[in-house]
């Protein structure tokens, strides 16, 4: 192991190519092909916090199959009734997952996904070294972006699946019980968590546009993610208050519940079609305000 | 063309505004006129000549335009609706308001809507209309385009005039009867056969229990003015047979007759006009099941209805008043323009019922609409399905008290929100013994409960006949008390003979959400308040029969569409508009601005910088230096002289408050594409702790999305040192191994500019010796590299040239051999003093030779120490030491102002 190193190889090094006469850019370098998404995505699966997180998913569905053995069946409370349904079947049980997952769990995965990923450079000190390389900054915002979104619908999409397979093995492949009575089939039943899953998507949009903000605000990580669970708790909370009125309608989590809709006989779209204007709206402003925010800002990292 | 794009965008934006801005400028409500007038009505039996008022609304300047004839309810005159009146007219309508026979302003008496006087009244105002054909859109000679409009006693007017005269073109009966009969004195007793709708009922032959609570009370508005003692302005044939009828618990041969004369349910078969039948949720007094058979009986014949259970009624509850303004206008528009512009059928959704949430908070109760195509089992729309929810419970023995009280008390009528405290207290008002209870097991599953439930029952009675109240709770099970939805009873009275007898009995009909958990109670009580009960003391035994279940319609209904799509198209067209706007921006900041011509050649100019931040503190204060090509450049300054704020602003990292920093000419901005022309290293080591060496160099260079063939790795890495320890991760290393990866990062792909910042800092001796080596043998490449140092040896040592900050200012500058040299000193100890001065003397660049107790002290510019060295030892003077001075240090502090 050499204490030092050596420079052999530099005295045989020719002199540097001709630059772009236009840009002035090094030989090679184009600005559209700077940190592809193929780079992004590798230098965020090679990290610990996104296997762990996948990990849990595929864990979580086991874990909810285990306590549902356990326990002793005690159907009472007026729950939405997804509760008390969730043995019957792979769809039904993957409709709990989701319900028991849409508050809180999805909404830290969505948040650690795409609001770390600013952060956590410039807590790295690596946010300066791809500036400087340079990848341009609305461009690094947007790979950084799409990566994260990426990783979020697959971990919306992964849950269902694992869910769907697990109560498959354990609970059997039993068509889709309805809360508000009624049955379908396995197909509808499929198309239906397709439609929920989308509308998932777009509602936690509002939560990945959130945490990205914050991201491009701070240097640490935590801050970020944690500032944007935060303030998706806040905005449960003031939806428990009914004297708010019909401000609440404004509140970003105030429709996140609106997929239990598509579990009718026939698909209710106004609440779907209300969460995702409101989530798309917050998504927009939060994203407009990213990046006019880093485009000019000081990197002090 | 970029411009050109804008230009668009923009447009687009103005003429959304404008667009919303005309829209509202143009739907302000019309100015409203209206004139008085008295019509010639059919005399009384008696022979009195009546007039009836009436009031005709008008948007003020407008034509022709189609007619409506809006009726009051009971106990009402043209005035308790001149609002509506307005409304309507404001819509553009041609608007007539008149009070019926009996009631406010007109003259006569009343009949309960008979078809041969307030009918017949309200077929002259049609006729009238016909005679408008300048003001009132007319379908033909003597037929009038005209809408009915009416609640309760209105809207039964409503049905009757359609039934009666065929140049009605459209009607929205409201919360109105079927047969009078039924409403007043009602049977829920069934024949065998279930009727098709969700809230029909056939009722059994038998007289229903008579609702004394609420026909007293529609006497009682009445029962003021003339005629005979307690008849108020009735007709006095009506009164007897309605003080008869009351006096026995049962109506007389005369009433039955005028009250069927009196029930749409007559002349259904008739109706051709399209029909919007409204019916509310919360009504006792004209329940669901009224609004059913209506239903039913219009459809039968073909004509288009749509039905509307909503969640107030005569007991109250929720209004939902704008909604029903806006169905009624809608059918109104619908139905009443030129006869080939009318749809052919009912136009979808036919059926809607509003889901009705009470809090317990005492907000507004939570409204959902939910809708269906038809009315199931109506309109060629199959019949609901019907499922079964086994009760459990053993046969009761209830008692009915003598005089019939104390007796249940479920509803008060017309008092809406004090008949909910009648829901609460129903366990403690409900006399003991008074009532059988069968319960179903909580419910699996949440189920929206749409219409009546029945269920069969084995009954026995101490007297011939019995009569009893059958209602459905929502049982939350968990100590809570239950509840009665809407506070409906069905009231049964049936012959039984001596050895009992079956019955089957229809629930009242509701629209509820059960929530899964709760179980359904079926409570047969013996008494209720609000209707007649038999005056001597009797013991029915109550049991289960049939299949002992709760036989439940299944109604699919869905969420109606309404205007919920304008909300997320606006919030569509708003993405739309700033995800274009945003590209546009973006396109024009990419565009790099040409470079100055005559700094191509040169890696780096920095020209007048500065920047001062947000608190106010100056770091770097008007710096300006070239570094020439082939150079090693050494940045000089104590800590916080601003070097590194400096180099950060070369890096484009932060934005400069004043001056530029040019890049072979280009000017540095955020991301400018020169900058990939330089290397660098700024502030420590920005490495992915989780990844070894050689993944964190690989992944660098990947990201600049460059040839692999440009990257230099082999000489990168050789230059790091780092051996076998690339394969580690890079949390693993020392401070000084993430240094040199680093340093090796900025070299990848060799670039033409490398600047590092304190890159000894770390490094061990051999290391930093090494280091010098390696820049310089960089610089010899045709590269420049440009570092900084708060050392002044290692300046010295390393670089060609070099910059001298302090304070954010630059305070010298020039090669380093110059700068060294005017400021260093050396100490020379000699064994001959004398020859050694005179040696001196000759020798090129010494200046300033003193003599001290240490020895000699000299400056010496522009020539080696070596040469001096050789030039005394030849002149035979004995060196002892040939070192510098202390001083050194000391004059480079006295420099930068810190001596």
């Amino acid at each position: 192991m050499p204490e030092r190193g050596t420079h052999r190889q530099l005295g045989a090094v020719p002199p540097p190519s001709a630059p772009d006469a236009r840009t002035g850019a090094a030989a090679g370098y184009r600005p559209g092909r700077t940190l592809r998404l193929r780079v992004e995505l590798r230098r965020q699966l090679l990290r610990r916090r996104t296997t762990l997180a996948f990990g849990f998913l595929l864990l979580l569905p086991l874990l909810l199959v285990g306590a549902f053995s356990l326990g002793s069946d005690s159907s009472g409370g007026n729950a939405p009734g997804l509760v008390d349904l969730a043995t019957r079947g792979a769809l039904n049980f993957t409709l709990f997952t989701l319900f028991a997952s849409t508050g809180f769990l999805l909404v830290v995965i969505v948040a650690l996904f795409v609001g770390d990923t600013v952060a956590v450079e410039a807590s790295w000190s690596s946010l300066r070294y791809q500036l400087t390389l340079p990848v341009p900054r609305s461009r690094l915002l947007r790979q950084k972006l799409l990566v994260g979104l990426g990783l979020s619908l697959l971990a919306v999409v992964l849950l269902p699946a694992a869910a769907y397979l697990a109560g498959g093995i354990f609970f059997g492949w039993a068509p889709v019980q309805l809360p508000l009575g009624g049955t379908l089939s396995t197909g509808t039943g499929l198309a239906r968590l397709c439609v929920i899953v989308g509308y998932l998507a777009v509602t936690l949009l509002f939560v990945a546009s959130l945490g990205f903000f914050l991201g491009v605000c701070t240097d640490a990580p935590l801050g970020a993610v944690g500032g944007a669970v935060l303030i998706v708790i806040l905005s449960n909370i003031l939806d428990a208050v009914t004297a708010l009125g019909s401000v609440r309608n404004a509140l970003p989590t105030h429709w996140s519940y609106a997929w239990t809709d598509a579990l009718a006989d026939r698909i209710v779209w106004s609440d779907m079609a209300a969460g995702a204007a409101c989530s798309l709206s917050y998504a927009v402003l939060l994203l407009a305000a990213a990046w006019l925010r880093f485009a000019r800002k000081d990197i002090t990292s | 063309m970029r411009r050109r794009t804008l230009a668009a965008v923009a447009a687009a934006a103005v003429l959304l505004l404008a667009g919303g801005a005309a829209v509202t400028a143009l739907t302000g409500p019309p100015e409203v006129t209206t004139s008085d007038a008295e019509v010639e009505a059919g005399p009384e039996p008696s022979g009195e000549a009546v007039r009836l008022a009436t009031t005709t609304f008008r948007p003020a300047g407008r034509g022709v335009l189609p007619a409506v004839l809006l009726a009051h309810g009971f106990g009402g005159s043209k005035d308790s609706v001149a609002g509506e009146a307005r409304r309507l007219a404001e819509q553009g309508f041609h608007v007539v308001t008149w009070s019926a026979r009996g009631f406010g302003g007109s003259g006569g008496r009343i009949h309960l809507d008979s078809p041969d006087y307030e009918v017949r009244d309200a077929a002259a105002l049609v006729q009238l209309l016909s005679t408008l054909p300048d003001r009132v859109a007319q379908d033909g000679p003597g037929d009038p385009r005209v809408g009915v409009v009416g609640a309760s006693y209105g809207g039964a007017l409503a049905l009757l005039l359609a039934g009666a005269d065929p140049r009605v073109d459209a009607i929205v009966p409201m919360i109105t009867w079927n047969e009078l009969g039924q409403a007043l004195f009602p049977q829920s007793a069934t024949l065998d056969e279930l009727a098709a709708t969700p809230a029909g009922v056939r009722p059994a032959a038998d007289p229903g229990v008579f609702k004394k609570s609420w026909a007293g009370n529609l006497f009682a508005a009445a029962g003021r003015g003339g005629g005979p003692p307690g008849c108020g302005r009735f007709d006095p044939a009506v009164c007897a047979a309605y003080q008869a009828s009351a006096a026995q618990g049962a109506p007389t041969a005369e009433l039955t007759a005028l009250m069927a004369a009196s029930s749409p349910a007559r002349v259904l078969d008739r109706v051709r006009a399209p029909t919007l039948l409204v019916q509310g949720e919360s009504d006792s007094l004209f329940p669901l099941r009224e609004g059913d058979a209506n239903a039913r009986g219009i459809a039968a014949t073909g004509t288009p209805v749509r039905t509307v259970w909503y969640g107030g009624g005569h007991d109250g509850g929720p209004g939902e008043t704008d909604r029903l303004r806006e169905l009624t206008v809608d059918w109104l528009r619908t139905w009443l323009r030129p006869g080939p512009d009318r749809p052919a059928a009912t136009p979808a959704p036919a059926f809607s019922v509003s889901v009705v949430t009470p809090r317990s908070d005492g907000a507004p109760d939570d409204i959902a609409v939910r809708t269906a195509p038809g009315l199931p089992g109506a309109s060629g729309a199959p019949a609901p399905a019907r499922t079964g929810l086994p009760l459990l419970g053993p046969a009761q023995t209830v008692a009915a008290p003598a005089g019939g009280t104390p007796a249940t008390v479920t509803g008060l009528p017309g008092l809406g929100a004090l008949a909910q405290l009648g829901a609460a207290a129903t366990a403690a008002t409900s006399p003991p013994g008074g009532s059988a209870l069968f319960t179903t097991a909580p419910l699996r599953a949440p189920l929206r409960l749409v219409g009546s439930p029945t269920v069969e029952l084995r009954v026995t009675s101490t007297a011939p006949d019995l009569t009893l109240f059958a209602s459905v709770y929502d049982d939350p099970g968990d100590g809570r008390s239950a509840v009665l939805p809407q506070q409906l009873v069905s009231p049964v009275r049936v012959a039984v003979p001596a050895g009992g007898r079956t019955v089957r009995v229809v629930l009242p009909a509701v629209v509820r959400d059960v929530a899964a958990g709760h179980a359904l109670r079926l409570v047969i009580s013996t008494t209720d308040a609000a209707y007649a009960l038999p005056s001597d003391a009797r013991t029915y035994e109550v049991s289960l029969a049939g299949d002992a279940a709760l036989s439940l319609p299944v109604v699919p209904t869905a969420a109606t569409a309404g205007r919920s799509w304008l909300l997320p198209a606006a919030v569509g067209a708003g993405v739309l508009l700033a995800v274009v706007l945003a590209l546009v921006v973006l396109r024009r900041r990419r565009a790099v601005p040409p470079p100055d011509p005559a700094l191509l050649d040169v890696p780096l100019v920095l020209q007048g910088l500065g920047k001062t931040y947000a608190n106010g503190f100056q770091a770097v204060t008007d710096l300006s230096f070239r570094v020439e090509r082939g150079q090693v450049l050494g940045l000089l300054g104590p800590n916080g002289a601003g070097k590194t704020t400096a180099l950060r602003m070369v890096l484009g990292l932060l934005q400069p408050t004043s001056g530029a920093a040019r890049v072979f000419g280009f000017a540095v901005q955020p991301g400018a594409p020169v900058l990939s022309r330089i290397g660098a290293f700024v502030e420590g080591p920005g490495l992915l702790p989780h990844l070894s060496g050689r993944q964190n160099l690989e992944l660098h260079w990947q990201s600049t999305g460059r040839p692999a063939d440009q990257s230099y790795l082999a000489e990168a890495l050789e230059v790091s040192g780092l051996g076998d320890d690339l394969e580690r991760r890079v949390g693993t290393y020392s401070q000084g191994m993430r240094q040199r990866l680093a340093i090796a990062q900025a070299m990848l792909g060799l670039p033409e500019l490398l600047v590092l910042d304190e890159p000894t800092n770390g490094l061990d001796p051999p290391q930093i010796r090494e280091m010098r080596e390696v820049l310089r043998r960089y610089a010899d490449t045709g590269r420049t590299v440009l570092v900084s140092s708060h050392l002044l040896g290692e300046v010295e040592q390393t670089c060609t040239h070099a910059v001298v900050m302090t304070r954010g200012r630059l305070v010298a500058g020039g090669p380093v051999a110059g700068l060294v040299g005017s400021a260093t000193a050396l100490v020379l100890d000699v064994d001959d003093v004398e020859l050694a001065v005179r040696v001196l003397d000759d020798v090129p660049g010494v200046q300033d030779v003193r003599r001290t107790e240490a020895g000699l002290t000299l400056r010496l510019v522009g020539t080696p120490r070596a040469e001096l060295a050789r030039a005394l030892v030849g002149a035979g003077v004995g060196i002892d030491r040939l070192a510098p001075q202390r001083g050194l240090e000391e004059a480079f502090l006295a420099l930068v102002g810190e001596g």
